[in-house]
C-alpha cells in the first residue's frame, strides 16, 4: 500500500466536456467528468450503452478533441504535447478492426515502435528487446510468426495489447477490450492488465460492460450516468449504492453482498 | 525481421530476371534482329545492317525504358492506393483514375475540335495531351478522396470508381458522335495505350516524374506502414494523418497521371502487381514491398510489352488489351486460390 501513496498522479481529468463539433452545432455526450489516476492502477469505465464511454477514451487518447475542461498527463497539459511526445506517452487498444490482417502478429508488434524509430522504421536493438519483451508478458511466442487472419478474437486482442506494451507508454487506454470474448478469456484478459498495471507501473484505463468482473479485478471505476458521474475504488462506490442507479431498478436490481446484478422477474 | 536476407536474396533475383527481361525485349520484334546482333549494337560493335542500330537505339531501347518506368510506376501506385484506401481492389484503374485520364484526353483530342476547329490544330500534341490526361486524372483523385472521408466504405469508393469509367464512356461516346472520324482514331489509339511513342526528351520527362513518385513513397514508407493498423491508430503512433495522406495522393497522382498521360490508359498492372509481389515477399512491410513492386511491374510491363510487339510479325497489338488479358486471370486465380484478396 506505501507504494501507492508515493504513486505519482499519472492522469488527471477535470471538469471535462465531451462530444463532436460539426459546422452548425456541438454536440454534448457527457459534460462534468472528473476523475484523477495513480500510476500503476487499472480502472473502468462503466456505464450504459451511448453514455459516451468510448468517446471519453478516444478523447483522452487525442483521437478526438475534447469540448472544454483539462486532461493533464504527468502533471502536463494534453495540449503542449508534440505529436511524438504524446505516442510515447499514451498508447490506445480501440474497437475498429485493423486495415490490414495480414500482418504478422510480429509485424504488428513492431509497429508499437514507430515512435521511437528512425524516418524509415528501422528496428534497433533497443525496439528489439522491447517487442520481445512484449511478447513475452503477453505470452504470444508460439504465436509470433501467424498471420492477424488466422488469429481468434481473444488472441488478437492480446496481440493488440502487446503492440499497446511495446509502444512502451506510461498510459494505455483500451475500448472494450473484453466485448466478443468468452466469460475464460474475458477474466483472462483483465487479470492480464491487472497483472501489466502492478507490475510495470502503467496506469490503464478499459471501458467495459463487465462491471462485475470490473468490482472484482479493477482499482478504480468510474461510472458513468446522465447527468452525474462517480469515481473511486470498488467498495466505495458499492457503499455509495452508485451500481444501483446504474440502470433502471425494473429490468435488473443490484446486490451489495454479492456485487452482482441479479434480472428482476 | 528474421527474413531481411531471404527478402534481399529473392529481390536480388528479381533484379536478374528484370534484366534478362530486357535484354529479351529488346531483341525481339517485328524485325528480326538475331540475338547476337541485338548485343552488338548495345556493345557499340559493327553490326550486318545499319538499320539495326537504328531500331535498336531509337525505338527498341527507348520502348523498354519506357515499359520498365510505366511498369513500375503503375505498380508502385496500385500498393500505395491499396494501404491508403484500405481495400485490396485498389489501383488506378478501379478507383477511375484512369477513366480521369481518359475523359481529360477525350475532351482535349475530341472536345477541342467541337469548340473551335481553329483552336484545336495547333493545339493538340503531346505535351497538352500529358497536361489535359493529369488534369483529368488528378481531378478523378481528388474526388475519389474527398469522397473516402466522408464514406468510410470502402465498397461505396469502389462503386464511385466504377461509375467515373462509367460517366468517361457515355461522354467519349457523346463526343465521338460529334467528331470526324480522324480525331475519333486518335483518341482510340491513345486509349489503347502505348509504350513504343515516347521520344528521348518525354522519356526524361516521365522519369522525372516517376522519381519524385519514388521518392514520395519512399519517404512514406513509415506513415505507410502504420495506416495498415488503420488511421486512429496511425494517429496514436505519432503519425501527422494529413501530411502523410497529401504525400501518398500526390506521389499517386504523379505516378498513374504522368503515366496515364504519356502512355495511354493500362489497366491491371495496378492491382496485380502488389498482390502477385506479395507472393513472393510473405510480408506487408513497405521497406520490402516497394522496391520489390517496382521491378516487378518493370518485369510484367516488359513481357506483355514483349508480347504486344509479336516478335517477327508487322503487327503490334494494344498493350492495353495485353496486360488486361495477362492481368485479369492473375486477379482471378488469386481470388479463387486464396479465396479473399487481403494486403
Amino acid at each position: 500500500m506505501n507504494k501507492k501513496i508515493i504513486a505519482h498522479t499519472a492522469l488527471k481529468v477535470k471538469d471535462l466536456s465531451i462530444g463532436y463539433f460539426s459546422k452548425k452545432s456541438t454536440t454534448v455526450i457527457a459534460d462534468g467528468i472528473n476523475f484523477q489516476l495513480q500510476q500503476g492502477e487499472l480502472a473502468a469505465i462503466i456505464g450504459v450503452n451511448g453514455i459516451g464511454k468510448s468517446t471519453l477514451l478516444r478523447t483522452l487518447g487525442n483521437v478526438q478533441a475534447k469540448l472544454s475542461g483539462s486532461i493533464q498527463l504527468d502533471g502536463k497539459d494534453l495540449k503542449s504535447y508534440t505529436p511524438i511526445e504524446m505516442a510515447s506517452t499514451i498508447s490506445v487498444v480501440l474497437t475498429e478492426p485493423l486495415a490490414s490482417k495480414n500482418l504478422t502478429v510480429i509485424e504488428l508488434i513492431a509497429l508499437g515502435r514507430q515512435p521511437y524509430t528512425n524516418w524509415i522504421g528501422r528496428l534497433s536493438e533497443t525496439d528489439k528487446t522491447k517487442i520481445q519483451e512484449a511478447i513475452g508478458m503477453v505470452g504470444l511466442q508460439s504465436l509470433k510468426n501467424k498471420k492477424c487472419y488466422e488469429l481468434s478474437d481473444g488472441q488478437l486482442q492480446r496481440v493488440m495489447i502487446a503492440r499497446a506494451l511495446a509502444q512502451d507508454t506510461s498510459i494505455i487506454l483500451l475500448d472494450e477490450p473484453t466485448s466478443h470474448l468468452d466469460l475464460h478469456h474475458k477474466v483472462q484478459i483483465l487479470k492480464l492488465l491487472k497483472h501489466i498495471a502492478h507490475k510495470t507501473s502503467k496506469t490503464i484505463l478499459v471501458t467495459s460492460h463487465e462491471i462485475e468482473m470490473a468490482i472484482q479485478l479493477c482499482d478504480k471505476i468510474l461510472i458513468m450516468n446522465k447527468g452525474s458521474h462517480e469515481f473511486g475504488e470498488p467498495c466505495e462506490l458499492i457503499q455509495k449504492k452508485s451500481f444501483e442507479r446504474l440502470f433502471p431498478s425494473d429490468t435488473v436490481t443490484f446486490d451489495p453482498k454479492t456485487g452482482s446484478f441479479k434480472i428482476k422477474k | 525481421m528474421e527474413n531481411t536476407a531471404k527478402y534481399k536474396v529473392s529481390l536480388l533475383l528479381l533484379v536478374l530476371a528484370l534484366a534478362i527481361c530486357f535484354v529479351l525485349n529488346i531483341s525481339l520484334g517485328s524485325v528480326s534482329i538475331p540475338f547476337k546482333g541485338t548485343l552488338n549494337v548495345i556493345l557499340g560493335r559493327e553490326v550486318a545492317h545499319d538499320s539495326w542500330e537504328y531500331i535498336v537505339w531509337n525505338y527498341r531501347i527507348p520502348k523498354a525504358f519506357t515499359a520498365i518506368l510505366v511498369g513500375s510506376g503503375l505498380a508502385l501506385s496500385g500498393l500505395l492506393m491499396q494501404t491508403l484506401f484500405r481495400n485490396p481492389l485498389a489501383g488506378p484503374f478501379v478507383l477511375g483514375i484512369s477513366s480521369g485520364a481518359s475523359l481529360g484526353a477525350a475532351l482535349l483530342i475530341m472536345g477541342s475540335a467541337l469548340i473551335s476547329s481553329l483552336f484545336s490544330y495547333g493545339m493538340v500534341n503531346d505535351v497538352s495531351l500529358a497536361v489535359a490526361a493529369s488534369i483529368g486524372s488528378f481531378s478523378v483523385l481528388l474526388v475519389v478522396v474527398v469522397v473516402s472521408y466522408r464514406i468510410k466504405d470502402t465498397m461505396a469508393l469502389l462503386i464511385i470508381g466504377l461509375m467515373f469509367g462509367s460517366i468517361t464512356a457515355a461522354i467519349v461516346s457523346v463526343l465521338s458522335y460529334f467528331t470526324d472520324a480522324e480525331k475519333l482514331q486518335q483518341y482510340i489509339y491513345w486509349s489503347f495505350g502505348s509504350v513504343g511513342n515516347l521520344s528521348w526528351s518525354q522519356l526524361l520527362l516521365l522519369l522525372i516524374i516517376i522519381l519524385i513518385g519514388i521518392v514520395l513513397s519512399i519517404v512514406s514508407i513509415k506513415p505507410l506502414n502504420a495506416f495498415l493498423l488503420g488511421e486512429n491508430y496511425a494517429q496514436s503512433l505519432g503519425v501527422n494523418l494529413k501530411r502523410s495522406r497529401y504525400k501518398i495522393i500526390i506521389a499517386t497522382g504523379l505516378l498513374a497521371g504522368g503515366i496515364t498521360a504519356f502512355a495511354g490508359p493500362i489497366a491491371f498492372i495496378g492491382l496485380a502487381v502488389p498482390h502477385l509481389t506479395r507472393q513472393i515477399f510473405n510480408t506487408t512491410d513497405h521497406k520490402v514491398l516497394v522496391p520489390a513492386v517496382l521491378v516487378y511491374g518493370a518485369i510484367l510491363m516488359l513481357i506483355c510489352d514483349t508480347i504486344a510487339q509479336l516478335p517477327t510479325s508487322a503487327n503490334v497489338l494494344p498493350i492495353n488489351a495485353i496486360t488486361s488479358i495477362v492481368g485479369a486471370p492473375v486477379v482471378i486465380w488469386l481470388l479463387v486460390r486464396k479465396k479473399k484478396m487481403i494486403f
